[in-house]
C-alpha cells in the first residue's frame, strides 16, 4: 500500500464514464430531495445507499442516513414496544452493512468511519465484537498504515473495555510483522503513556519501561536508519525521556536575593513593578490562592496575574503581575523587601528580593530623557562588569529540580554514544544527525552547566542545512535556538554579549546595559526565560520572521529588530503587551512586501479585538487614509507609548504611513531619526 | 494414512496469482497439526539434521536442487548391486522384449531422463536393482537406512567407514525417513520447480515449507535474518550488524532490481545504485569483505542463503568459488523464492516424505505414458552384435534378454573394455569423499517450528578445537 508508485487510473470509457456520471447526478438529486422534504421511506433510503455505494465520500448521504435512522427508531419506539430490540437490531446491522460496502470501496472514507462510529456509540444494543475485530483484522492486513482503521480500534478498543496491556501486545505483533508502521508505534506511545500514568500492574517503574522501549526502538532504527517511522518513537522517548512531568518554575523576575536599585527616574516615571514568572511548560491557575506576597507594604492583593499567550488561551509558560504604586514604598532606606512564595504542582518554591532608591543619580535633569536620539551603535567591547548582570539562571533551578536525573542522564548518553557511532558508518543520513542534535540538546537541558555539547550541536545543524535543503528553515530555527543558549548558558558567556549603551539616558533599572544579538543569522527567539531582566536589547541583522517570545521581556525598553526579515505587522503581535517600550527600530524589514498579512491566519482574529472609534480614527478619515489597510499597523501602535520608532527601509513606510504613526502615536518624539512636529 | 491434499496443477497463471505446489494449504493448517499427531506421519515434528565434517579436505559439499551451473544433483548414479539374491523363477517376465530405451538405476537423473523419453512418445524400460524407487537419491526408513549403507553388498566405493551410534534407535524407527545423500531443498522459485511444475511431477510429490534456517556459529545457533522484519526481529544480532546487513541488502536489492528494469548504466536514473562491473567479478566473499560485513554475517550470506557449497574463505586454494555476480543471483532466486507459494514460509521448500520423493515422482510421470517399471531386476550382461560389437540389449538377473536401441547405465556398472564408449565417464568424483553425519534429536530445536535447516558453516565445527 505504501511506498509504491500511484498508477495512472485507467482511462474510462467516455460513454461509461458519462452514464455513471449522469446516475450520479440522478441518484444525488434524489437524495437530496428526501433529504429536504424529510422523507425516511425504504425507499427513500434505498437511494442513499445506492449513492454511498458508489460515492462514499458523500457526507450528505450519510447524515440522511443519520437522520432516517432516527427518524425510524422513533417511530418504531412510539408504535411497538414488544418488537423493539430485534427491529433495532436489524436497523444498525443494515447500516453496518452499509458502512462495509461503503469501505470496501473506500477504507479510507472519513464519512463512512464517522458513521459506524456513531451508530455503534450508541450503544442501543450489544455490539457484535467479535465482528468488529474481524473487520479490523481485514482491512489492517490489507493495509497495517491506514489510521482510520487504528482510530477505529481504539474506539471498539474502549467500546469493549479492551485492556491496554492487549492492546500493547497487539501493537507489538503488528511492528513485529511490519516495524513501518507509523499507526502502531503511535499507538503503543498512547498506550505507555496511560499505563505509565495509571500505574498500572508491571508498569511502575517507568524507567526501566521506558530503557525496554528505547531498545526495541533502536532495533527498527539500526535495521533501516531510512525508514522515519521509528524515530517518530524514538523522538517521543526522548521527550518522555527529556522532559520533567511536572511544570515547575524555571525563572523569574525579580530573581532570588536580588537587589533591585531604582533610580530616582524610574520610581518617578513608572507607577507598576512587573513580577514575571516562567515555568516549564504552560500552566494555569496562577492567581492569589497560588502566589502569597509576604512584605511589609504590600499585600497579594495588590497584584492580578496574566498569562502572556498568543492565542488568549488561559494557560501559559509565561504569568506577570505588576505591583501597583510600588514607588510609594521603596523610600526608606532599606528600601521594599517582598517576599513570594509560588505554590506549583505540590512544591513551593520562595523568593525574596529587595527595591531600594539608587543614589548615584545620572543626569535625570531632562525629565523624560527623550529629547535626545536613542543610538544603537554602542561599542561591543566594552569591558562590562559581570556584577551589572542581573542574572542568575541556575539558582533557581537548582533548588526546583529535585528530581532524580541520573537515569535520564545516563540513558541520554548511551543513546548518544550509539548515534554516533552511527553516524560514523552513516555519514549522510540526516535522521541520524538530527536525533544526535536532538539528543545532545536534551542532555544540554538536564545537565545544569558543566561541558556542554553546543558546538557539536550547532555543527550537526550546519549539516542538516547543507544536507536537506528542503528542510532548511526548520533547522535554522533549531539552530537559533541552540546558539540562544549557548549565549546564555552562563553569566560569563552572556558578558561576552553586554554592552553599555552611554548615549542617552532614560529610565533603566539596569545602568544603560544592552544585550546585543545581532548579526548571528537567529531565525528564532528563544531561552527568553534567562533574558527577563533585560532592558535593551539589540537583535538587529538577523533573519528573524517571527518575534514569538519576545511579549515574556517585559522589562524592555529599547529593541532593535531592524534588518531582520519581520514580513507583516501582525508578526509584531507580542510587542503589543511591552508596557514599558520606548524605542522601537524596525527599519529594513519586509513589512508590507507582501499585500495580504497572512501572519494574521495565524493570530487571534482582527475582529475579535475590539476597538473603539476614536478620535485619532476620525482624524485619520479626515487626511484620507483609509484605516482598513493599517488595520493591525494601528493596533500595533496604539497599544504602546512608543518615543522612538524606526520605520525605514520598509515596503510600507511611505508618507502616507508617517502621518498615520504620528496620529496613532502622540507621545512620539522621534521618527525615522527625525523629530515629530 | 496421512491425510493428503492433492496438489494441484498451476494454471497458466495470470501475475499475481500464486502458483500452489505444497499440498497443506493455509486453511488445512490447524487440522494437518492435528492429523499428524494422530497418524505418525514419516516426519514428525521431529527434525531431521544433517551435518558434515570435511575430510581429506573436501569440505561438505551442500546437495541442493539441480542448478545450471553446477547440477550436483545430476552426477552420474551408480549401480547398486542386488539387495539379496532372488531365485530366477520369481523375477517376473518382461513383455514386449524390446523397447527404445533400457534406463538401469531409479536415481534423479536416470529417472528424468526416463520422463522425458516417455513424454516424447518412446518406449521405456525402466530397471532398478533396488525393491525400492530412487537408487542413492533415494530416502529410507530408517532401519532400512542403516542396513543399507552398512550392507557389504553397497559399493565399497560409495559408503565407506560408517557408523553407527550405539544408542538405540528413537522409537518408531520406521517414522523416521532419511535421505541418502544430504537432504535437498528447493529454492521456490528454482528452475526445478518450475521443471517440476511442467512436467507435471508435481502432482506426484508433496512439499512443506522451511520454517526457519539456523546457522551454528561461534558455539550457537543462529537464526538467518533475511528480510528486513526478520534482522529487526533478530535478537543475536547486534545494532552495527544489523544495520551493515541491511544496508548489503538494500545494495543487492537495488542492484537486482535495476538489472531487471535493464538499466545498463551504472548508476541508475532512480537513484539506485549498482554493483560496479569489476566488483562483480570478484570472488563472493571478497565482496562482502569489501561491504564490511563482518564474519557472522558474511558465513550468514554465503552459506545459509547463497548457499556456497564449498568453503569460501581460504583464498586460491578455495574450490569452486562463487563469484559476486553468482553470489548475487543465488540473493536474488532466495528473495524470489520467499513469497512465491502462499503456504511456504521462507525461501525454500522440501519434499514432504524426504527427498526420495523426486526421483519416484518423475518415475511416475514417465509411468502414466507407458514407461514400464520393474524394481529389484538388476542388469548383468550387456549384449552386443557379434559382428560390429555394438550394443544391441541387457540380460537381466532373471536370465531374459531384452533389446534396445539406447541404453542408459549407472556408471557404476562395470562396462566390458570392449564396449566402453569412446568417451568414457569421468569418475574422478568417486576419488574424493564426503563425510556426512545423521543426527536424530529428540525435539525441533525451535519451539514451533517443525522444519528447520541447520547451517554449519565450514570448520565451524573445529573452531572451539582449534582454540
Amino acid at each position: 500500500m505504501h511506498g509504491r508508485p500511484r498508477k495512472a487510473t485507467k482511462q474510462e470509457d467516455p460513454a461509461a464514464a458519462a452514464a455513471k456520471s449522469a446516475r450520479l447526478r440522478e441518484l444525488q438529486s434524489q437524495l437530496l430531495h428526501f433529504h429536504h422534504n424529510r422523507i425516511y421511506t425504504k425507499e427513500a433510503v434505498s437511494v442513499s445507499s445506492k449513492l454511498l455505494e458508489i460515492n462514499p465520500e458523500i457526507y450528505t448521504g450519510w447524515n440522511y442516513r443519520k437522520l432516517a435512522f432516527q427518524h425510524n427508531l422513533k417511530e418504531v419506539s412510539d408504535t411497538d414496544t414488544d418488537t423493539d430490540t430485534e427491529t433495532i437490531k436489524s436497523a444498525i446491522e443494515d447500516e453496518l452493512r452499509m458502512v462495509e460496502v461503503a469501505l470496501r470501496r473506500n477504507p479510507k472514507s472519513y464519512g463512512a468511519w464517522y458513521h459506524r462510529k456513531w451508530i455503534l456509540g450508541q450503544k442501543l444494543v450489544p455490539a457484535n465484537f467479535d465482528h468488529e475485530f474481524r473487520l479490523l483484522d481485514m482491512l489492517l492486513k490489507a493495509d497495517a498504515r491506514n489510521f482510520h482503521g487504528w482510530n477505529y480500534r481504539r474506539f471498539i478498543a474502549r467500546l469493549k473495555d479492551v485492556s491496554e496491556e492487549e492492546e500493547l501486545k497487539y501493537t507489538m505483533d503488528m511492528i513485529n510483522t511490519n516495524f513501518s508502521n507509523y499507526s502502531a508505534w503511535h499507538n503503543r506511545s498512547m498506550l505507555l503513556s496511560k499505563l505509565l500514568r495509571k500505574k498500572a500492574k508491571g508498569f511502575h517503574e517507568e524507567e526501566s519501561i521506558l530503557s525496554d522501549e528505547f531498545e526495541l526502538v533502536r532495533q527498527a532504527l539500526f535495521t533501516d536508519p531510512s525508514d522515519q517511522s521509528g524515530w517518530f518513537y524514538h523522538l517521543w522517548l526522548l521527550d518522555q525521556t527529556s522532559t520533567p512531568h511536572k511544570p515547575h518554575l524555571v525563572s523569574s523576575w525579580p530573581s532570588d536575593k536580588l537587589n533591585i536599585e531604582i533610580s530616582a527616574q524610574f520610581k518617578e516615571k513608572c507607577e507598576r513593578f512587573p513580577i514575571i514568572f516562567c515555568f516549564n511548560q504552560q500552566v494555569d491557575g496562577v492567581n492569589l490562592a497560588t502566589v502569597t506576597i509576604n512584605s511589609k507594604l504590600v499585600s497579594s492583593e495588590h497584584i492580578t496575574w496574566k498569562p502572556l499567550s498568543a492565542n488568549n488561551s488561559r494557560k501559559s509558560k509565561i504569568w506577570v503581575g505588576f505591583l501597583e504604586n510600588f514607588n510609594k514604598y521603596c523610600d526608606n532606606s532599606e528600601g521594599l523587601s517582598v517576599e513570594i512564595s509560588v505554590h506549583c504542582c505540590e512544591s513551593i518554591v520562595h523568593l525574596k528580593f529587595v527595591m531600594k532608591l539608587s543614589h548615584m543619580d545620572h543626569q535625570g535633569e531632562n525629565g523624560d530623557g527623550f529629547e535626545e536620539l536613542f543610538l544603537w551603535d554602542c561599542p561591543k567591547s566594552q569591558e562590562i562588569n559581570p556584577y551589572l548582570v542581573s542574572y542568575d539562571p541556575w539558582r533557581l533551578r537548582v533548588e526546583s529540580v529535585e528530581e532524580d536525573t541520573k537515569w535520564h542522564l545516563d540513558t541520554l548518553s548511551a543513546e548518544i554514544a550509539l548515534f554516533k557511532e552511527m553516524s560514523e558508518c552513516d555519514e549522510d543520513s540526516k535522521f541520524v544527525k538530527l536525533t544526535l542534535a536532538r539528543l545532545l540538546g536534551a542532555h544540554n537541558s538536564i545537565k545544569s552547566g558543566g561541558s556542554a555539547y553546543f558546538e557539536e550541536i550547532l555543527k550537526l545543524y550546519d549539516d542538516l542545512i547543507k544536507l536537506d535543503a528542503p528542510h532548511y528553515r526548520y533547522y535554522r530555527d533549531e539552530r537559533s535556538l541552540v546558539l540562544l543558549d549557548q549565549m546564555t548558558s552562563s553569566k560569563d558567556s552572556l558578558v561576552e554579549y553586554c554592552s553599555r549603551c552611554e548615549n542617552s539616558s532614560f529610565s533603566c533599572i539596569n545602568p544603560q546595559l544592552c544585550i546585543n544579538f545581532s548579526g548571528l543569522n537567529l531565525t528564532r527567539i528563544g531561552f527568553v526565560e534567562r533574558l527577563l531582566w533585560v532592558q535593551i536589547l539589540d537583535l538587529s541583522h538577523n533573519n528573524l520572521t517571527s518575534i514569538l517570545g519576545l511579549e515574556a521581556l517585559q522589562l524592555l525598553v529599547c529593541l532593535n529588530l531592524s534588518h531582520n526579515q519581520i514580513m507583516s505587522f501582525t508578526a509584531l503581535e507580542p510587542i503589543k503587551s511591552l508596557q514599558s517600550l520606548k524605542v522601537l527600530d524596525l527599519s529594513f524589514n519586509e513589512i508590507g512586501s507582501h499585500p495580504v498579512d497572512t501572519t494574521r491566519y495565524l493570530c487571534s482574529s482582527p475582529l475579535s479585538h475590539t476597538c473603539n472609534v476614536t478620535e485619532t480614527m476620525e482624524e485619520l478619515a479626515r487626511e484620507n487614509i483609509k484605516i482598513g489597510d493599517f488595520w493591525e499597523a494601528i493596533l500595533l501602535f496604539e497599544s504602546l507609548q512608543l518615543a522612538q520608532l524606526d520605520m525605514q527601509g520598509n515596503p510600507v513606510t511611505n508618507e502616507r504611513f508617517r502621518v498615520l504613526v504620528g496620529k496613532v502615536i502622540p507621545c512620539l518624539k522621534w521618527l525615522d531619526g527625525k523629530p515629530v512636529r | 494414512m496421512h491425510h493428503r491434499p492433492s496438489v494441484k496443477q498451476p494454471q497458466p497463471c495470470d501475475q499475481g496469482s500464486k502458483e500452489q505446489i505444497i499440498g497443506t494449504e493455509n486453511r488445512n493448517r490447524d487440522s494437518d497439526v492435528n492429523s499428524q499427531n494422530l497418524f505418525l506421519p514419516p516426519f514428525r515434528s521431529v527434525s531431521f539434521h544433517f551435518s558434515a565434517f570435511s575430510k581429506k579436505k573436501i569440505p561438505f559439499q551442500w546437495e541442493r536442487g539441480f542448478n545450471r551451473q553446477k547440477s550436483p544433483l545430476l552426477s552420474p548414479p551408480v549401480l547398486l548391486a542386488a539387495m539379496a539374491e532372488i531365485p530366477t523363477s520369481d523375477y517376473p517376465t518382461i513383455d514386449p522384449t524390446s523397447f527404445d530405451l533400457i534406463v538401469s538405476g531409479t536415481g534423479l537423473s536416470a529417472s528424468l531422463l526416463a520422463a522425458a523419453a516417455s513424454v516424447a512418445g518412446k518406449s521405456v524400460l525402466h530397471l532398478d536393482s533396488n525393491p525400492f524407487y530412487g537408487s542413492h537419491f533415494s530416502s529410507l526408513p530408517l532401519p532400512s537406512f542403516l542396513s543399507y549403507i552398512s550392507s557389504p553388498s553397497s559399493p565399497p566405493n560409495l559408503y565407506s567407514d560408517v557408523e553407527a551410534s550405539s544408542q538405540s534407535l528413537p522409537e518408531p524407527s520406521r517414522s523416521f525417513l532419511v535421505d541418502l545423500v544430504g537432504p535437498r531443498l528447493l529454492y521456490c522459485s528454482d528452475e526445478t520447480v518450475d521443471l517440476l511444475l511442467r512436467s507435471g511431477a508435481s502432482h506426484h510429490v508433496e512439499f512443506k515449507s522451511v520454517d526457519s534456517s539456523l546457522v551454528y556459529w561461534d558455539g550457537k545457533l543462529c537464526s538467518v535474518p533475511d528480510s528486513r522484519q526478520a534482522i529487526f526481529k533478530d535478537k543475536s544480532l547486534g545494532l552495527t550488524e544489523k544495520s551493515q546487513m541491511m544496508k548489503f541488502f538494500k545494495l543487492v536489492q537495488s542492484h537486482i532490481s535495476l538489472t531487471r528494469s535493464g538499466t545498463t548504466t551504472e548508476s541508475g536514473e532512480e537513484g539506485g545504485v549498482m554493483i560496479p562491473e569489476e566488483d562483480l567479478e570478484m570472488p563472493f566473499v571478497e565482496f562482502l569483505k569489501k561491504q564490511r560485513l563482518p564474519p557472522k554475517i558474511r558465513a550468514l550470506v554465503l552459506y545459509a542463503i547463497a548457499m556456497a557449497d564449498y568453503e569460501q574463505d581460504n583464498g586460491d586454494s578455495c574450490k569452486m568459488v562463487v563469484s559476486t555476480r553468482e553470489g548475487i543471483e543465488t540473493i536474488s532466486l532466495y528473495t524470489s523464492s520467499i513469497g512465491r507459494f502462499v503456504n511456504a514460509v521462507g525461501a525454500f521448500i522440501y519434499p514432504m516424505y524426504g527427498h526420495g520423493e523426486l526421483p519416484q515422482a518423475f518415475c511416475r510421470c514417465a509411468a502414466v505414458k507407458g514407461a514400464l517399471y520393474v524394481l529389484r531386476m538388476p542388469v548383468i550382461d550387456i549384449l552386443t552384435d557379434k559382428e560390429s560389437n555394438k550394443y544391441i540389449g541387457v540380460r537381466l538377473a532373471s536370465g531374459q534378454e531384452i533389446f534396445s536401441s539406447k541404453l542408459v547405465l549407472d556408471p557404476s556398472y562395470q562396462i566390458p573394455a570392449s564396449l566402453s564408449p569412446r568417451e568414457t565417464v569421468v569418475s574422478s568424483n568417486l576419488s574424493s569423499y564426503v563425510a556426512k553425519g545423521v543426527c536424530i534429536t529428540d525435539r525441533s530445536l525451535e519451539p514451533n517450528s517443525a522444519n528447520i535447516l541447520l547451517v554449519f558453516p565450514p570448520k565451524s565445527l573445529h573452531r572451539s578445537s582449534r582454540q
